[in-house]
């Protein structure tokens, strides 16, 4: 399965009232690829992709989706087709996973519609996806941080989106957890074929699991393509000014970043 | 809420299914005969505790003449009355707690019922205005402009009307309100002696004229809250989840508040302000059946109809042969329940 979506970003500066933060970025999403924009705190990653999902409003240049202008479509049309995961959603208190994991359908239902047999399908597929099913009855809260993380996802996963956004996903996760949802997301792209864009903060994940690299220095897009051909020493000083050593990770022969610092370095000479 | 449901044992599959909340049938069911029993105690207690006969005369409007079948009609309309603010409460304290996402909103959190009393007085001090009808008004262009400028204030800087940035707005404004409320009443006597009635609410007042005053606000705002239920259930998992899933946030809030304030000033201005109703109706209700507003806000429009009818009852027989007011009441009852069910289980927040 696959999708044809176009998504693009012009020209695009954006920010908060009196602060820019991103100076003018073009870039286009991969299709069916999984994109992954990585730079130092404070960079505008979060800004980017916040304006790309129409959380903020861009100041000049465009987000356009199949040449269209995102604010342009209805707001429920667009979101039939790109889906969303922040950084930091609420959480109802009191509310069940299954009961969160179907207000992912609310795209898809019209003002009298109600619930249709496919939106049963889906929540029950999207749940599924993320092995959560046996605790749809459950509480929220008493859930760990990596069940939570999958429930988020399968809301995202109900509204059954071409497009994913995800701010930060792994955040505050264990690296199990990190993993388990990256592996998630992957077998979402292959199965389904979803473009997936997201921010992450570990850049060894990152070179693992993206198939594209997106990285962000002071809201300017400074390197982009395949984490084998990005990732190099150099770029990393660039864009995080860490020193570092770049080797073949021994599980996915992807970069594998190795950082220096002024401490434990077992031979000087070879380093610097 | 949609709850998984084991299917017969001849499909393999686990089938979900759309489900009413845990129970909810039964808490329906129970609601019911609380608001028959109500609705029945409230036309036959009072000051004058009427017989079964006289009931029925004043129900099927035979026999007239009987003193007891008058006082069960006067009571008809006062019933029917209290249910109406009770309805147009329940539902614009859950609209208002789900706007600002803060679980002791109240429309009176956001300014809009001292908005409301304030131009009534106004009306009163300057204009003489003495009559339901004329209050109606007077009282929602002061809900609606402080619903407005509150509105305003909350939404100035980063991040657009926030439900802290509102719940700040209303309160601040709220604070300078009633102090300007107090400023006109206190050099006028004659604004005093009119406020002081309307002051405190009370539906003894309900006739079958504020009740057709009342039913065309009350229909718009309850198909209002029922019609953005959906989307605000959306709005509950924040506002960026919410505008994933596309919900524009600033227009539903706008909707809501709307629906909200006409609720709100309709019944101020009818019946004077009546607190704890939106604050104990919605929280006894998510408590039982949870934050899913599908059927969260039918359920605080039920559970306000009983408390504040049942308030009304209440009144009556402690103040007989006179009667208590329905504000005081409220109050009174209000808040020991609150403060019981915040302690018997935590009060769930949004």
């Amino acid at each position: 399965m696959s999708n044809t979506h176009v998504f693009r970003v012009d020209n695009l500066v954006s920010g908060y009232e009196n602060k820019t933060i991103i100076h003018g970025i073009d870039l286009e999403i991969p299709r069916n690829k999984i994109s992954v924009i990585i730079g130092a705190n404070g960079c505008g990653k979060s800004t980017l992709l916040k304006t790309m999902a129409k959380l903020i409003k861009p100041t000049e240049g465009d987000v356009t989706l199949n040449g269209k202008a995102i604010n342009k479509y209805p707001p429920k049309q667009l979101a039939r087709i790109l889906g969303l995961l922040p950084q930091s959603p609420v959480v109802p208190e009191g509310i069940t996973v299954a009961d969160l994991v179907g207000r992912g359908r609310f795209p898809h239902q019209s003002l009298f519609s109600g619930w249709s047999k496919k939106d049963y399908e889906a929540v029950e597929e999207a749940m599924e996806f993320m092995n959560i099913k046996e605790f749809a009855d459950l509480d929220i809260d008493e859930l760990s941080g990596g069940q939570r993380q999958r429930v988020w996802i399968a809301m995202a996963l109900a509204q059954q989106t071409d497009i994913l956004f995800l701010d930060e996903p792994t955040t505050f996760l264990d690296i199990t957890y990190q993993v388990e949802i990256l592996d998630l997301l992957t077998n979402l792209n292959r199965k389904f074929g979803t473009t997936i864009v997201m921010v992450l903060h570990d850049i060894n994940l990152s070179a693992r699991y993206a198939d594209h690299i997106f990285a962000v220095k002071s809201g300017k897009l400074v390197a982009e393509g395949k984490p084998t051909d990005v990732l190099t020493a150099d770029l990393v000083k660039t864009v995080f000014d860490l020193n570092c050593v770049v080797i073949p990770d021994p599980i996915s022969d992807t970069p594998l970043i190795i950082p220096k610092g002024r401490y434990h370095v077992k031979d000087e000479s070879a380093t610097l | 809420m949609i709850r998984l449901k084991n299917s017969s044992s001849n499909s393999k599959k686990k089938q979900l299914d759309i489900h009413a909340p845990k129970h909810f049938s039964l808490i329906l069911v129970i609601g019911l005969i609380l608001l028959l029993v109500t609705v029945f105690a409230s036309l036959v207690l009072g000051a004058r505790v009427v017989s079964f006969q006289e009931l029925m005369d004043g129900l099927f409007y035979q026999n007239q003449d009987s003193y007891g079948a008058n006082v069960v009609q006067k009571r008809i309309s006062r019933t029917v009355f209290s249910l109406c603010c009770g309805v147009a409460l329940g539902i614009a304290g859950v609209l208002m707690q789900s706007v600002t996402r803060n679980p002791l909103a109240d429309p009176s959190i956001l300014g809009v019922n001292t908005g409301a009393s304030l131009f009534v007085i106004i009306g009163i001090t300057f204009f003489h205005i003495n009559t339901a009808g004329q209050y109606i008004w007077l009282a929602l262009i002061g809900a609606a402009i402080t619903a407005v400028f509150v509105f305003g204030i909350g939404s100035m800087g980063r991040g657009g009307a926030t439900p802290i940035k509102l719940v700040l707005a209303g309160a601040a404004t709220s604070a300078a309100l009633s102090s300007l409320v107090t400023a006109i009443m206190i050099p006028s006597t004659y604004a005093m002696d009119q406020f002081r009635f309307w002051q405190v609410g009370s539906v003894g007042s309900g006739s079958w004229d504020s009740i057709a005053i009342f039913i065309p606000f009350l229909v718009t705002g309850v198909i209002i809250a029922l019609v953005s239920a959906p989307a605000l259930n959306a709005l509950a998992l924040g506002d960026d989840v919410a505008t994933g899933l596309g919900v524009r946030p600033g227009m539903l809030r706008f909707f809501a508040i709307c629906a909200g304030v006409v609720l709100c000033g309709v019944t101020t201005a009818l019946a004077g302000p009546i607190g704890f109703i939106g604050l104990l109706a919605t929280h006894a209700m998510r408590l039982v059946i949870g934050p899913d507003l599908r059927f969260l806000i039918p359920m605080s429009a039920l559970a306000g109809a009983i408390i504040l009818t049942f308030s009304d009852v209440v009144g009556r027989l402690i103040g007989s042969p006179g009667e208590l007011e329905v504000g005081i009441i409220t109050a009174f009852i209000g808040a020991p329940i609150l403060i019981l069910l915040a302690k018997r289980s935590k009060v769930r927040s949004l």
